[in-house]
């Protein structure tokens, strides 16, 4: 009965895994896919950000969604436009969207973009089309299995040890 | 070109005068399509005939092109100005992020003109243009130094390209570089200094956008084609894994490599310094420009112990190519990798270009060696093959001009050698100095005729290894084989297209990247574009006085064999005298005739 009940809470988390930082080229294809996956050419409808940790000799860091349960961003927007997907992350309504920016400031990692052409947030859509073009195998789309109920508890300590492992890849 | 496509929008700033304004050139790009095509242009409006390269109207031009921030490897910036390094055309290619940072921030080109009277960086965030002050950072030992406190100054981490000066281009060193994203450089002929001039520290440009396409599913299609062909060709294969040092052992088996000033063009100890030996030893990161899938930026960590207290280390991160290992490696005689890298960082930290160091020194070795100069010259300093410590201390005293024997090395070996004699083994050729290769004539005819003057105008070394290995070229064939090459190459630095990617954008995948770009054009467009371009540019040198007329060939390159035999003066000068009728006797005519852009 207990596991039956563990299983319901039990969902697929699909989202964008750094997988190895420290290979990453800083090339930034995976910037210029993420743009083009809707057939844009330039950088404006990136969801995903690559820049140094302060100077090239040292590395870069990725800044994307990390799919969040309980996502920060969500609560403060103040017309709901953004809903929090069952799988984890969020889905943002634009046509609801005013424009505000408070998504963008309570997202931790910096992962929502800010689409100036339409005065509107960016975040990804765990679509994976990045990491088909990166060169150097930094990016994967994961699905991972998650907890979203009321078993939280079980899995906190795991879900720390997760958390730190893609902060590593997200913000290290 | 497409309707909304800010390419055409050129920024002018004034630095004297602290302003700038933005022109609509459609009318430059539509018939040159970018980057040195429209390059050229810039150049001859905006550049009075004769003028001293350090006065403040020579203008410095950066350009882009159409596919530059659409497709993978046009990843390039050109730079055009009148070189204090020869007096003639000075142009220059780097990547980083310099080439998309400047097309996200919507712009073309940019054309940097006049003086400011103390030291300025620019700082181009898109449509907001700021001259902020330098003061702070004129005179720092360390170009590093002045890249990082550039970056934690401003905004747009990740979409920007930070173009600096080091000391050397402070201190007019004519083969001065602008270095950019700490590891790639606009070398060769004193773009660094040209900036110095102007009290220009750096140049700072970000910004992000879309660009327009005629077609997404086509530009989708085509792209994905590029991009598999970049990641799985063979053709790229080499300067992924080791990267251009990969050449180091091949061309020195080959007895190519010219090694001690050219005294002998085999290094007996290649092996200790090859793309395979330092790949293993001391390869600490691996990094790319700006939308590059091959990635052929090859970094050295070099731990150094302090002296003075035991258990601390600093560990400095190289970059490495095959060209400053030639100059700073075989060149010098410098067989121990460990001395190699440490050259190379001080060089790099003062930003003076590598090639042109390298060779400078190994001019002076000699001219050390036969009495031509003396301690008294090099301030007690005793030039000797390998001594990489003595090496530094020198490239440091041609950055700082403490006497005038430094301050005319600061000026290339042309200069130098026309003071101290020894114009016999002054290896520079239309005043540059040599790149690293005595494969053949290829090379050096290359070097002579080309408008740069750069081993990557025509690439006569490739000409050596892959045609004249086989079979014989009359000197005529010859320059020509060499021309056809730099006219395309015309086009691809026009589109901004890596040279390494030649092999991905043949014509026809040109062609068809183009179309997406709104440019309706055919193979005979292109080549009519390219043998143009060709031409404005050596109209240009013709302008400021450039000749072939008794050029000075180093007698140098005429005792040390090459791969293909010794070589023949009388074969290289009619080579050179070919290109003269075909190419600059057609454009005596138009002499001054700068306006002419129709032609
Ligand atoms: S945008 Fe930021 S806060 Fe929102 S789900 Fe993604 S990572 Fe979490
Ligand atoms: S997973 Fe999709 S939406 Fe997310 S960054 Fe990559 S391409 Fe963009
Ligand atoms: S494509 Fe891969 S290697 Fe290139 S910047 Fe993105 S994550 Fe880094």
């Amino acid at each position: 009965m207990t596991e039956q009940k563990e299983e319901k809470k039990r969902t697929k988390n699909v989202r964008l895994r750094i997988v190895d930082i420290d290979r990453c080229v800083g090339c930034q294809n995976c910037m210029f896919a993420c743009s083009r996956r809707t057939g844009n050419a330039g950088l404006e409808k990136s969801c995903i950000g690559v820049r140094s940790v302060g100077g090239m000799e040292r590395g870069f860091v990725v800044v994307v969604c990390r799919a969040c349960e309980d996502p920060p961003c969500a609560k403060v927007c103040p017309v709901d436009a953004i809903t929090v997907r069952e799988e984890g992350g969020v889905r943002i309504d634009l046509n609801k969207c005013i424009g505000c920016k408070n998504c963008q400031d309570a997202c931790p990692l910096g992962a929502i973009f800010w689409d100036k052409e339409s005065n509107k947030p960016l975040v990804c859509v765990y679509c994976g089309y990045c990491a088909q073009y990166c060169p150097h195998n930094v990016l994967a789309l994961e699905k991972t299995e998650v907890s979203t109920g009321s078993t939280k508890e079980a899995s906190k300590e795991e879900e720390k040890e997760e958390e730190k492992e893609a902060a590593k890849g997200v913000t290290a | 070109m497409l309707p909304h496509d800010p390419l055409s929008r050129v920024l002018y700033i004034d630095l004297t005068k602290k302003s700038f304004k933005v022109k609509d050139r459609s009318d430059l790009f539509e018939k040159y399509i970018g980057g040195a095509g429209v390059g050229i242009q810039l150049l001859k409006e905006e550049c009075p005939k004769g003028i001293d390269p350090y006065d403040p109207s020579n203008p410095i031009v950066f350009a882009v092109g159409p596919l530059t921030s659409l497709f993978p490897l046009a990843s390039k910036t050109v730079a055009m100005f009148k070189s204090p390094h020869t007096g003639y055309l000075g142009e220059s290619h780097a990547g980083g992020r310099s080439a998309v940072a400047i097309r996200m921030a919507g712009y073309g080109a940019l054309v940097i003109k006049g003086s400011s009277s103390r030291p300025v960086y620019l700082a181009i965030h898109e449509d907001s243009i700021n001259f902020r002050d330098a003061s702070a950072l004129w005179g720092m030992e360390s170009n590093f130094t002045v890249g990082r406190i550039i970056r934690e100054n401003e905004p747009a981490a990740g979409m920007r390209t930070i173009m600096r000066i080091g000391k050397a281009g402070e201190k007019l060193v004519s083969y001065a570089c602008v270095t950019t994203e700490s590891y790639r450089h606009f070398g060769r002929l004193g773009l660094g200094a040209v900036f110095g001039s102007k009290k220009l520290k750096a140049v700072l440009v970000s910004g992000k956008r879309t660009i327009p396409t005629a077609n997404k599913s086509e530009y989708r299609k085509l792209y994905d084609e590029l991009y598999h062909t970049a990641v799985e060709s063979p053709l790229m294969k080499k300067y992924h894994d080791l990267g251009t040092a990969e050449n180091i052992e091949p061309l020195n088996m080959l007895g190519g490599m010219p090694t001690r000033n050219l005294l002998t063009a085999k290094f007996e100890s290649a092996k200790e310094i090859s793309g395979d030996s330092i790949a293993e030893n001391y390869l600490g990161r691996r990094l790319a420009c700006s939308h590059c899938p091959v990635g052929c930026i090859h970094i050295a960590a070099l731990r150094i112990p302090y002296e003075d207290e035991t258990y601390f280390y600093k560990t400095s991160m190289i970059s490495y190519d095959y060209e400053p290992i030639y100059a700073l490696g075989t060149m010098l005689g410098v067989s121990d990798p460990k001395g190699l890298l440490k050259l190379m960082d001080h060089v790099e930290s003062w930003a003076l270009d590598a090639m042109t160091t390298g060779v400078v020194l190994a001019w002076a070795t000699e001219a050390f060696e036969k009495g031509l100069v003396s301690e008294k010259d090099t301030m007690g300093l005793k030039l000797a093959w390998g001594d990489y410590n003595t090496y530094i201390k020198a490239a440091h005293n041609i950055m700082d001009q403490p006497n005038d024997f430094y301050a005319a090395l600061a000026r290339g070996v042309e200069h130098a050698s026309s003071i101290y004699g020894g114009s016999d083994f002054a290896l520079s050729f239309g005043k540059n100095e040599m790149a690293g290769y005595h494969t053949g004539p290829g090379t050096h005819v290359g070097h002579l005729i080309g408008a740069r003057h750069s081993h990557l105008d025509n690439a006569g070394y490739s000409v050596d290894q892959k045609i004249l290995a086989k079979k014989q070229l009359s000197p005529e064939e010859l320059a020509d084989a060499l021309m056809e090459e730099e006219k395309w190459r015309q086009i691809l630095s026009s589109l901004t297209i890596c040279f390494f990617a030649r092999g991905i954008y043949t014509p026809e995948v040109t062609l068809r990247a183009l179309k997406l770009t709104g440019f309706e054009l055919a193979k005979e467009d292109l080549d009519r574009i390219g043998d143009e371009i060709l031409r404005e540019k050596n109209r240009f040198k013709v302008r400021e006085g450039f000749s072939l007329d008794n050029v000075r060939i180093p007698k140098r390159i005429f005792e040390t064999p090459t791969p293909l035999g010794q070589l023949d003066e009388a074969f290289i000068r009619k080579a050179v005298e070919h290109f003269k009728k075909k190419m600059l006797e057609e454009v005596a005519p138009e002499k001054g005739g700068a306006e002419k852009a129709e032609a």
